[in-house]
């Protein structure tokens, strides 16, 4: 018997079950199909400022820097003058992401690049898919637009998220992204961000930019 | 497969770990820190205890339907262009993971932490079929530098203080400055993460665990502080998920309710930093990540466990809140344990993996105080699971001399002034905390641990010994 069968009938003898059961094939099957809510947290069931407020709230929690912007026009702006308070090279790399291709970037003196990162590159920007406001969490889909290696290998990750998709909830995440990919389909990667990296590995002593970013620095754009 | 194990010599470990003054050193760094923190974040969520009821509903749930949700989660994954490999065993497992690293052509092998690599042994097996395997979590770095077990599953190398990492970087790194300052902790964070780098970008495999899986989608889950995890996996051409085959959950809706216990328990953290879904290997259009997404469902043992008692055992989700809490796991540390899991749920875990005449002392390392169940995110019984195994010792008959040295085991504890005084200390310590904030006793959690276990009196009642005796007019009656 090949290693898979064994251990499927090891579980179903273990079980006292023959795996056929069409009472369990169903229990099975609505669960996977209804995906029902478990308990969700009342503090993110908010709306509007109060919602936005919330994730700010937490992400500064979680040692991210956050800043609003009215438009996705005065995003340039609002990235060069964090490189430049923290005395940080005028470079960004960055994907395809339609969103910040239509940006204004020659506003600015930044030398933009394009596309992954491999390990040289100081500081990166990815529009986020979504937040969740009771976390101060963001969440991140993999592709070309915004390619996974700019979430982890840059120091300095800056992360623009629409206020519009500031959710109260992961659970909303989930339903945006079934919309996007189909019931049980995913992208290949869905990276949720809650601060910068770090590691309490030495004496349980906190510190930042363990492998990832030292830096995370959230935009809110308001329209 | 012959285990490597000093379990059997738990007796001999605690006192060398009772003695040894670094260790004790480092140890203080659990109770002062894990413990508060945790309490912090369980206050600042109302509905954390409901939470710990849907977390250990749905991984019950999940077990009781366990063949189903594999079938269910292997098609996905085949669906999404990914490979599944099922091994009985730890020999299978590792074979499965040196022949996909050999047809990868693969040198190096980078790792994220995960507890059932140190399990099925493949560092040293990969190492000894030529391939070098490099651990990135920075606690496992360290300890894989001093080809030492981690002594906690969330914190491997908490046993150490910064002196002793200085001097392994120094023995190691030769190729850096011998004269370079590296007195701060940051220094030495620094320093690992430089060395790190160039090893993520070198490696040919990037191997992972997985904290679950999802059936609903064919999706694997880590959840990581550093982000070593996920320059594991996106960097080189070949991505490995190991998972024990109880990682599953249903759906996305399930494993975001554990999410929410898991970080809180661990490390007192509303999130952890990174928590990364992985759904197959690269998409076209794709700039990044892996080309050959493999995931190797490894049993060992867990099948055997179900519909037994100890199939509550399954529902861990490996936060580590039971070491954190327990006085024996605070007095000795990880190590005298003497296998991969330590604590209350290596005690129970170790004797189910590698046999209860190896393991048959962990199960009575322990006051049975109930502080480990008090805390359990999926409401595991410890100290019932842990006297079932004493129990069956009983029932199986074992030849006297075993059961006189578990019996012993009692004695042990409860004779070791030092011991006692670093149990009891911790119990106070924490007492008096809770106490301080909140009135004295109305620690719900910790009440509730104690009123459950009846048998354990408040702390200025009966004492260790006193508990022993009676413990032991019992079992011989
Ligand atoms: S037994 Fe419970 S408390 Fe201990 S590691 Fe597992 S889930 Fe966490």
């Amino acid at each position: 018997m090949s290693a898979r069968d064994d251990i499927l009938a090891g579980i179903r003898r273990s079980l006292g079950v023959k795996g056929s059961e069409a009472i369990r094939r169903q229990i099975v099957q609505d669960r996977l199909e209804r995906a029902p809510r478990g308990v969700v947290p009342a503090r993110g069931q908010v709306s509007g400022e109060e919602r936005v407020g919330l994730f700010k709230t937490m992400a500064e929690a979680s040692l991210a820097t956050v800043t609003e912007v009215g438009s996705p026009g005065e995003v340039p702006q609002s990235i060069a003058l964090f490189l430049r308070n923290h005395n940080l090279p005028a470079t960004l790399r960055m994907g395809d992401d339609p969103r910040l291709q239509a940006m204004p970037w020659s506003d600015t003196t930044l030398e933009i690049s394009h596309g992954p990162s491999g390990g040289g590159d100081l500081n990166a920007v990815s529009h986020a898919f979504g937040g969740v406001a009771e976390t101060g969490t963001l969440a991140m889909i993999s592709g070309p637009e915004n390619p996974s290696t700019l979430n982890f290998l840059p120091d300095n990750h800056i992360i623009v998220v629409s206020a519009k998709d500031i959710t109260s909830d992961y659970e909303s995440v989930w339903n945006r992204v079934r919309f996007s990919f189909g019931k049980g389909g995913m992208p290949r990667t869905v990276n949720w961000i809650t601060g910068p990296s770090r590691s309490g590995d030495i004496e349980q002593t906190l510190l930042l930019g363990a492998h990832g970013p030292r830096r995370l620095h959230v935009i809110v754009v308001r329209e | 497969m012959t285990v490597h194990t000093t379990s059997p010599q738990f007796k001999q470990n605690a006192t060398r770990a009772l003695h040894d003054v670094q260790l004790q050193k480092a140890l203080n760094n659990v109770k002062q820190g894990f413990i508060d923190k945790r309490q912090a974040a369980a206050d600042k969520l109302p509905e954390f205890e409901a939470l710990r009821d849907s977390a250990r509903d749905i991984k019950n749930h999940t077990l009781e339907h366990l063949d189903l949700y594999l079938e269910a989660y292997e098609a996905k994954v085949k669906a999404s262009g990914g490979h599944v490999h099922f091994a009985r065993n730890a020999d299978e497992a590792r074979e499965i993971i040196l022949k996909i690293c050999r047809e990868a052509g693969a040198k190096t092998v980078t790792k994220g932490k995960s507890m059932i690599s140190e399990e099925i042994g493949i560092n040293h097996y990969l190492e000894a079929n030529g391939i070098t395997p490099v651990e990135t979590d920075l606690g496992e770095y360290i300890i894989q530098l001093r080809n030492e077990l981690p002594s906690h599953i969330i914190a491997p190398a908490v046993h150490l203080n910064a002196s002793q990492v200085e001097q392994d970087f120094r023995r190691v790194h030769t190729h850096l400055d011998a004269k370079r300052d590296l007195s701060e902790p940051v220094q030495l964070l620094t320093e690992a993460r430089a060395v790190l780098r160039e090893r993520f970008l070198a490696a040919d495999v990037g191997i992972t665990g997985a904290n679950f899986l999802v059936a609903e989608t064919g999706t694997s889950i880590i959840v990581t502080n550093e982000g070593n995890g996920d320059l594991t996996q996106i960097l080189p051409k070949t991505h490995v998920v190991l998972a024990s085959i109880e990682k599953l959950v249903p759906t996305l809706e399930d494993v975001s309710q554990l999410l929410r216990v898991l970080a809180r328990s661990a490390t007192g953290q509303e999130m952890s930093v990174y928590t990364t879904f992985s759904t197959g290997p690269r998409r076209p259009g794709d700039a990044d990540g892996p080309e050959n997404y493999h995931v190797v469902l490894i049993d060992n043992g867990r099948s055997s466990m179900l519909g037994t008692s100890f199939e509550e055992m399954l529902r861990c989700i490996r936060c580590g809140a039971c070491m954190n809490h327990c006085p024996v796991y605070h007095a000795v540390g990880g190590h005298a344990y003497g296998w991969v899991y330590p604590g209350p749920m290596g005690a129970v875990l170790t004797p189910s993996l590698i046999g209860v005449d190896k393991a048959g002392h962990l199960p009575n390392a322990s006051t049975f105080c109930g502080r480990c169940e008090s805390v359990c995110p999926v409401r595991i019984p410890l100290p019932k699971l842990m006297r079932h195994w004493r129990e069956r010792e009983f029932e199986r008959h074992l030849t006297p001399a075993s059961v006189r040295s578990g019996l012993n085991l009692w004695g042990f504890f409860a004779k070791r002034p030092a011991l006692y005084r670093f149990a009891t200390r911790a119990a106070m310590a924490t007492l008096g905390f809770a106490g301080r904030r909140r009135g004295r006793f109305s620690w719900l959690p910790l009440a509730k641990g104690w009123t459950k276990h009846r048998d354990f009196p408040a702390p200025q009642g009966e004492t260790f010994q006193a508990r022993w005796q009676r413990e032991r007019s019992r079992r011989t009656a």
